[in-house]
């Protein structure tokens, strides 16, 4: 069982990175690219003897305890069998 | 008095700051290994600057969590004076030991130098040996010293009188120019709404000496001395 967190900016947060890479996009030629957000992806290995409920609720206190901080970054995660 | 340096794997202004203390201002202080439980006997501890952990995650996220930080915490709770210097202050925030968080520079440089910083309160026991308004000369040395929280925090802060410290010129202006990373308000140091937990980007230990070419940073130290010599007697 695998556990897929994805961490991003709150909007309003200054992403400068999305914004450095935004310009790069925009140097090289890309068309048609408006903004970049940058956000983390972590992948999670679960022990598949969990139940769902369980494994959403233990992985949902790891985001916001540790994985994210909460006063700048908001977060997603994902169950997968 | 007891002061204490906490050091975590990747500290690397634990020394600087011990000298300070040690050297300059002339208190007994010891260094504080971060797998330590117990703070007992300390009445100041200061979170030196550094990279704990690497910054991995993001700055001081994995050092909130070390078997120090829960004693810190207590510690904090309890009234005991903690100073958060530059990756200090970054652990404070995470530890939600001080409101808000630290981003990424706005420019995404690293900026190592001398900047200007004002001193807006002189109610705590940090800054007792200031002026108001004086302005200080004093390094800073981050990549993440973009301070960030909701407006609402925001405006929690500047009603408390909880920004202890600004960015500004040279004359004091509060200035976009003078801000070297994007910080909310000029925003370079802030304290809890107690008043005994501070956090500030810039490092005062690298500037309490005339030979490293400013001696501004020196009072924040003696501050905090003075300000327990003062309680101690009272205790007395």
């Amino acid at each position: 069982m695998l556990a897929k967190v994805y961490v991003t900016l709150k909007t309003g947060v200054l992403d400068p990175q999305g914004k450095a890479i935004h310009h790069a996009a925009e140097t090289i030629g890309y068309q048609g690219i408006e903004d970049v957000r940058q956000g983390k992806y972590f992948e999670i290995r679960l022990n598949p003897s969990l139940a769902d409920d369980q494994a959403r609720t233990e992985v949902e206190k790891f985001a916001h305890d540790v994985l994210a901080n909460p006063v700048i970054e908001n977060y997603r995660v994902e169950i997968v069998r | 008095m007891k002061f204490g340096v906490v050091v975590f794997p990747g500290s690397n202004c634990d020394h600087d700051t011990y000298h300070v203390i040690s050297k300059v201002v002339g208190q007994p202080v010891n260094f504080i290994w971060h797998k330590e439980e117990n703070v007992e006997g300390y009445d100041a501890i200061i979170l030196p600057g550094g990279f704990s952990y690497g910054d991995y995650l993001r700055t001081g996220a994995i050092a909130r969590f070390s078997p120090v930080m829960r004693a810190v915490t207590n510690f904090a709770r309890s009234g005991g004076l903690v100073l958060g210097i530059c990756n200090g202050f970054q652990i404070l925030c995470e530890a939600g030991l001080l409101p808000g968080g630290l981003l990424r520079n706005r420019d995404l440089k690293f900026h190592c130098e001398h900047v200007s910083i004002r001193v807006e309160r002189t109610d705590t026991p940090f800054t007792i040996d200031y002026r108001e308004g004086e302005v200080l000369s004093i390094p800073i040395a981050h990549g993440e010293g973009n301070y960030f929280c909701d407006e609402q925090t925001l405006a929690d802060l500047e009603s408390g009188g909880q920004v202890i410290f600004r960015y500004c010129d040279i004359d004091g202006r509060i200035t976009d120019e003078a801000n070297p990373n994007g910080s909310l308000g000029n925003i370079a140091g802030i304290c809890n709404r107690e008043r005994n937990v501070l956090g500030l980007m810039p490092h005062p230990e690298r500037a309490a000496e005339s030979v490293l070419g400013s001696r501004d940073g020196r009072a924040m130290f003696f501050s905090i001395a003075d300000y327990l010599t003062e309680r101690l007697k009272k205790r007395a």
